[in-house]
């Protein structure tokens, strides 16, 4: 079986983001996470280029790679042309593909984005819908968004969107053809396999913490989400 | 910042350095194509910016005579969830690869992205295919299995706001108003924010790269505005992917916009503009929580600075009405910009619907001042 180290290095991600970490810091004096937690991507560079099995499964199962934001201001600064971002991403992956990310508070979430970023890609061919988009779930959204939300029918029209409509435009509905399309590139290059993944992962970690599991935003969803 | 214009520092003209900075200013620059786009639309923009995107094809078609086309058929290109670690890199990969096999049949070769995240996504994707060309050919044969598409790789590839730059002469011909205030005669004070993926991951996709982004300063020089330059110009605006995406996680994305905040006040902005539709709607909506949670409002009298994008700017100083381009769906009141441009507006027009009626009006917010 392969090691942990082994697997990251299947990801190109990872062979490009991982040259020569000397430690100096640049990456972490510029990093928008590092500014706002205790998220040092230095660190994790540091340890990863250790190749210790055990320091990597530990990582996998620990918050410190989650915390990230995928700015990737890292890449412009590493005077060495490492890129802490892209080696957190394949960590992020790796975490997935083994079940550790069920083994964090940070990591767990990832259900919460499935079910709502990842399942509106394939029903809405977006990320982000308006429906989905309510000011309980999103409440810095503020009373103009509450407003234009109420009524967006007629505003979205006025503003020459093409909402719930058959034809091109912002917000129409993307066609059936086009959803097909995507579910079948998702089944093909392991998009779905990877949902699927986080779900049965996931249902695990809700019994043991006996949070109700069922779908979309049920008592587990809600926990992962709010606290 | 200095286009490699004339400059004076110590009373001494250095002219002679004029042609050796715009040679080095020259390998900042990139090709941006003169007609015929095929638009990639954002998540983001669709939602909360509604009408920016169909008027950036406005001002393309009816004030610059040129043709861009809204394919029905496009999608995501999946980068919010590809930057949350929830899919496979071969996953988004293929979703490009359907993008461009779209845009070959519908006939164009000139990709125009109206999303930063969806902007450096598509640059990953093309330098990934370049650098491994197995993935390539891997990507050709899942396009082909899952959908029977096949793609070519566009000749051109820009975000939506390089091609204002690009037309920012032209436009500035046409303009009706001017980033100067009606009263003063003074330019206006303009922040300009560049999402990081616009330039930070490959520089050399960007107008000015990393180190001198340009694409927005360019439109503020150009229009009579005037830049400001404060510490934190260049700090992510704390979007995070994942860390805005949970309710648990937003005091990430709210810290790092209060960073920017706090650091451009001492300058008076009047208005800030973004190409990035995260930031965008990030800097108009952290200004109300920061109101209403810390009792903290920028800009003046309480209003907070409105955060407007290229187009929503440039169709505003070419005229456009406010109500019919979105701005009444921002949540920092545009009026006192609008009054600063010396614009005429219709008060009454800004809550109505597709058929004037009246929609009433957004509550208000306890702290932040709204009209």
């Amino acid at each position: 079986m392969p090691t942990l180290y082994e697997e990251l290095e299947k990801d190109i991600r990872f062979r490009e983001g991982l040259k020569a970490c000397l430690n100096c810091g640049v990456c972490t004096a510029i990093c928008p996470a590092a500014a706002v937690s205790d998220y040092d991507p230095r660190q994790v560079v540091n340890l990863v280029q250790e190749r210790n099995e055990s320091e990597l499964e530990n990582l996998l199962k620990g918050d410190l790679i989650w915390k990230c934001g995928e700015c990737l201001s890292c890449k412009t600064r590493c005077p060495r042309g490492n890129v802490p971002c892209y080696i957190i991403q394949a960590l992020r992956g790796l975490s997935i593909e083994k079940g550790f990310f069920i083994e964090s508070e940070q990591g767990r979430k990832q259900l919460a984005i499935k079910r709502t970023v990842g399942d509106h890609i394939l029903k809405y061919g977006y990320c982000v819908y308006i429906d989905e988009v309510d000011n309980e779930t999103y409440p810095e959204q503020g009373p103009v968004w509450k407003w234009m939300r109420e009524n967006r029918v007629s505003m979205l029209k006025r503003l020459g969107a093409s909402y719930r409509e058959n034809r091109s435009g912002a917000l129409r509905n993307t066609n059936k053809e086009s959803l097909k399309d995507l579910k079948k590139i998702f089944d093909e290059t392991g998009g779905t396999a990877r949902f699927e993944k986080i779900e049965k992962y996931s249902s695990e970690m809700a019994k043991k913490m006996n949070k109700e599991f069922s779908e979309e935003k049920d008592e587990y969803w809600r926990y992962l989400y709010n606290e | 910042m200095s286009t490699g214009d004339t400059f004076i520092t110590n009373n001494i003209r250095h002219t002679e350095m004029k042609s050796g900075k715009n040679e080095i200013w020259m390998a900042y620059q990139k090709e941006i194509a003169d007609d015929h786009y095929y638009l990639a639309r954002s998540c983001i923009r669709q939602n909360i910016f509604p009408a920016a995107e169909d008027l950036l094809m406005k001002i393309l078609r009816d004030d610059l005579g040129r043709e861009i086309y809204d394919d029905e058929r496009q999608t995501t290109c999946s980068g919010i969830a590809y930057h949350s670690g929830l899919l496979p890199m071969e996953t988004t990969m293929t979703v490009v690869a359907r993008q461009f096999a779209l845009m070959n049949e519908a006939g164009y070769e000139n990709f125009v992205v109206s999303c930063v995240t969806s902007f450096g996504i598509y640059a990953e994707m093309l330098e990934t295919w370049k650098h491994f060309p197995e993935t390539l050919k891997n990507t050709r044969e899942a396009l082909l299995r899952a959908t029977g598409k096949t793609f070519t790789i566009p000749a051109n590839i820009v975000h939506a706001s390089d091609i204002i730059y690009k037309f920012r002469k032209e436009i500035g011909e046409k303009l009706k108003y001017r980033l100067v205030n009606a009263q003063t005669g003074k330019p206006l004070k303009v922040v300009e924010h560049i999402g990081c993926h616009y330039a930070k991951i490959f520089p050399s996709y960007g107008v000015g790269g990393a180190e001198y982004p340009y694409v927005l300063a360019g439109l503020i020089d150009e229009w009579g505005g005037e830049q400001v330059d404060y510490p934190e110009r260049r700090h992510c605006c704390g979007f995070g992917f994942r860390q805005y995406l949970l309710k648990s996680n937003r005091g990430y994305s709210v810290t790092n916009s209060k960073i920017k905040f706090d650091s451009m006040e001492p300058y008076k902005p009047d208005l800030i503009i973004a190409n990035c539709p995260g930031c965008t709607f990030f800097l108009d909506r952290w200004q109300y929580v920061i109101a209403e949670q810390e009792g903290k409002t920028y800009g003046e009298n309480g209003y907070g600075i409105p955060v407007l994008t290229y187009e929503e700017i440039a169709g505003l100083l070419l005229g456009y009405d406010p109500w019919d381009i979105g701005l009444q769906v921002h949540q920092v009141s545009a009026e006192p910009l609008l009054d600063k441009l010396g614009i005429i507006y219709d008060p009454e027009s800004k809550y109505r619907g597709y058929k004037g009626e009246d929609l009433g009006k957004p509550e208000k917010p306890h702290v932040l001042k709204t009209i």
